[in-house]
């Protein structure tokens, strides 16, 4: 009885929700307000930021983005101006500054969030997926109640989202069903951002966010103590046009250092596989992969990379793939639009004769 | 103090997966699970915690199916203590979510009052990397998340933690209690021993539903379909370094 019970009442919420679809599909597509938050350096939104206004144009074209940016000092100020005119769909820019948020520390950052997302009441929130991004957005959602969606490569309907799973073996489309906001950190190689409408002028007014709702707690329980960054001249390898990646065939980090010099004539950013990584050769933020950076650039080139799934998963959506292994089964040809089999060190010797230096 | 591990049962990190024809998931029937290989290294910081005395006590925990409490026994052949198996039987079009997870996660802390709970960064089926940040969230505690090295200082309760973040390597130091979620280069798991295995099964495992700990698991998504990825047509083997540089600029100009 009770289970009968059940089962019509299951029958009239999907009919219900069935049939109104379409209506509030439409309904959705009106209200859909848009928060991005948004990542400076040097004065400057960061370029995965502005993919994240791509995402949002992507959810409704006429969306409604206000553009939330943290920090202090004159830094976040340049950075405030240059994120109003960054989009034409940006409609205002918030600026939240306090020595609080000069560091990016998850508790305070979350409860900014939180708090912004209460007074706004956004349809949306997006972050891009950086190590930023995730260690935020999962924790203001937790405070909102909400589960976000992460690593969004494609957007179909405002609510309706494609993400990779199992190491990007697999396409999984989800429908968000739950409350509002729709929270999502989106992959920022796959949206990009487009130069014809950012020429447009418009600027966008700039407003200060309250920030009473900081309370001494938020601000105490972590504390940030340093960077330790490698200095590089290199482009940055997430939105770098050429990647030269090397894996365990490099040999040594000796050997890197041709990898280096290749990148230098190409205006390239370095890659790693882990292997590369684990071995000492290279720093860890330079690893692509499922658990690295996802690169999506032009030209991406592998020395001695084998292929595993955990690596393609950072570089399978390259445009261009070129590989050079001695091991001619090795899987990293089965994604390879140009291969040579043969000693690595020899082609990179020849390439480094034959490129001409950049100018 | 007491360390809480969650742990997750996953398809094995080895294992090409296959979509299912009728597109609804991922073939998971007849292939090998194991412990997620991020879950692993958070099992290895915990027992490594208290090997040096910054601990005295791991439990291990998992929300899962019944078969999930093999990942359980690998915990406690590892060293954990004791288990405790949290039983809910997913359903494949309404996927278990982290902010579930994390809800069931923070009734547990609420009981046992660990110190410290350790996670893996994300699971390697889902690559949500979500659970950790939002347990944080629950509890109001401090976050150190992809923690390349853990120390802590017991007279203190403070724990200072090295993350690997997109420019480098960041220090963050944070109050206990606090969730560390764990990153590749933390340490090297150690294999179980066949004795410890042995010893494994005479642990407890608490068995608890989400009902009991007043937890209603519920699914704000829905799976619409699960697609291969597209194929990448085939390339060729080219057979000097001229003719590649020759097809990059004459025919995928992108030199």
């Amino acid at each position: 009885m009770a289970m009968a019970a059940a089962l019509v009442a299951g029958a009239l919420r999907r009919g219900r929700a069935g049939g109104a679809r379409n209506v509030a599909g439409e309904a959705l597509r009106r209200l859909v307000s848009t928060l991005v938050v948004a990542e400076h350096e040097g004065g400057l939104v960061k370029p995965s930021s502005l993919s994240a206004l791509a995402a949002a144009e992507a959810i409704a074209k006429d969306n409604k983005v206000s553009l939330l940016l943290a920090g202090s000092g004159p830094a976040l100020h340049k950075a405030a101006e240059h994120a109003a005119s960054s989009h034409p769909l940006v409609n205002e820019v918030l600026v939240a500054d306090s020595d609080v948020f000069a560091h990016p520390l998850a508790e305070p950052w979350a409860e900014l969030l939180h708090s912004v997302q209460k007074k706004g009441g956004y349809s949306h929130v997006i972050a891009s997926s950086t190590s930023f991004g995730k260690n935020l957005l999962p924790r203001a959602a937790a405070l909102l109640d909400v589960s976000p969606v992460t690593d969004v490569t494609a957007i179909s309907e405002p609510r309706v989202f494609v993400r990779p799973i199992y190491a990007g073996n697999a396409l999984c489309t989800v429908r968000y069903t739950g409350e509002n906001p729709c929270m999502m950190s989106i992959r920022s190689t796959s949206f990009s951002p487009n130069t014809e409408s950012m020429s447009e002028t418009k600027v966008a007014p700039i407003t200060q966010v309250d920030l009473s709702f900081l309370s001494e707690e938020s601000s105490s329980k972590s504390s940030w103590v340093n960077l330790t960054s490698q200095d590089t001249e290199r482009p940055d390898l997430a939105n770098a046009r050429v990647v030269v990646t090397g894996g365990r065939g490099l040999k040594s980090a000796e050997n890197f250092k041709l990898l280096e010099q290749l990148a230098e004539k190409l205006g390239a950013a370095v890659g790693a596989t882990r292997a590369a990584v684990d071995a000492g050769y290279v720093p860890n933020e330079l690893q692509v992969g499922q658990t690295g950076k996802i690169v999506a650039p032009e030209l991406y080139i592998a020395f001695g990379v084998s292929g595993a799934i955990q690596h393609l998963a950072g570089m399978r959506d390259s445009k261009v793939i070129v590989a050079v292994n001695k091991d001619a089964d090795a899987p990293i040809f089965q994604v390879a639009d140009y291969g040579i089999v043969g000693d690595l060190f020899d082609v990179l010797g020849q390439l480094l004769e034959k490129i001409p230096d950049k100018k | 103090m007491k360390i809480l591990v969650a742990v997750k049962r996953v398809v094995d990190y080895a294992v090409k997966v296959r979509v299912r024809p009728d597109r609804t998931a991922v073939d998971t029937a007849s292939v090998k699970m194991s412990m997620n290989p991020f879950c692993e290294i958070a099992v290895e910081e915990a027992l490594r915690l208290r090997e040096a005395g910054a601990a005295a006590e791991v439990i291990a925990a998992t929300v899962g199916p019944a078969q999930a409490a093999d990942t359980l026994r690998t915990a406690l052949a590892m060293g954990a203590d004791r288990a405790v198996h949290v039983l809910h039987d997913p359903d494949p079009a309404r996927p278990l979510l982290p902010l579930a997870v994390a809800k069931v996660l923070r009734a547990l802390a609420l009981q046992e009052n660990p110190g410290l709970v350790i996670l893996g960064k994300q699971a390697i089926d889902d690559d949500c990397n979500q659970t950790g940040q939002m347990l944080a969230a629950l509890l109001n505690w401090p976050q150190g998340t992809f923690a390349s090295k853990v120390i802590i200082d017991k007279d203190k309760q403070k724990a200072t933690v090295e993350r690997e973040v997109d420019g480098g390597t960041e220090t963050i130091c944070l109050d206990l209690p606090a969730v560390i979620t764990t990153d590749l280069r933390l340490n090297q798991p150690r294999y179980a021993t066949l004795p410890n295995i042995m010893k494994a099964k005479s642990k407890v495992i608490k068995k608890v539903t989400p009902a009991e700990l007043n937890v209603d698991i519920r699914s704000d998504m829905e799976v619409v379909q699960v697609d291969e990825p597209p194929k990448r047509k085939a390339g060729v083997i080219l057979s000097s370094v001229d003719e590649l540089l020759d097809k990059l600029k004459n025919e995928a100009h992108v030199l």
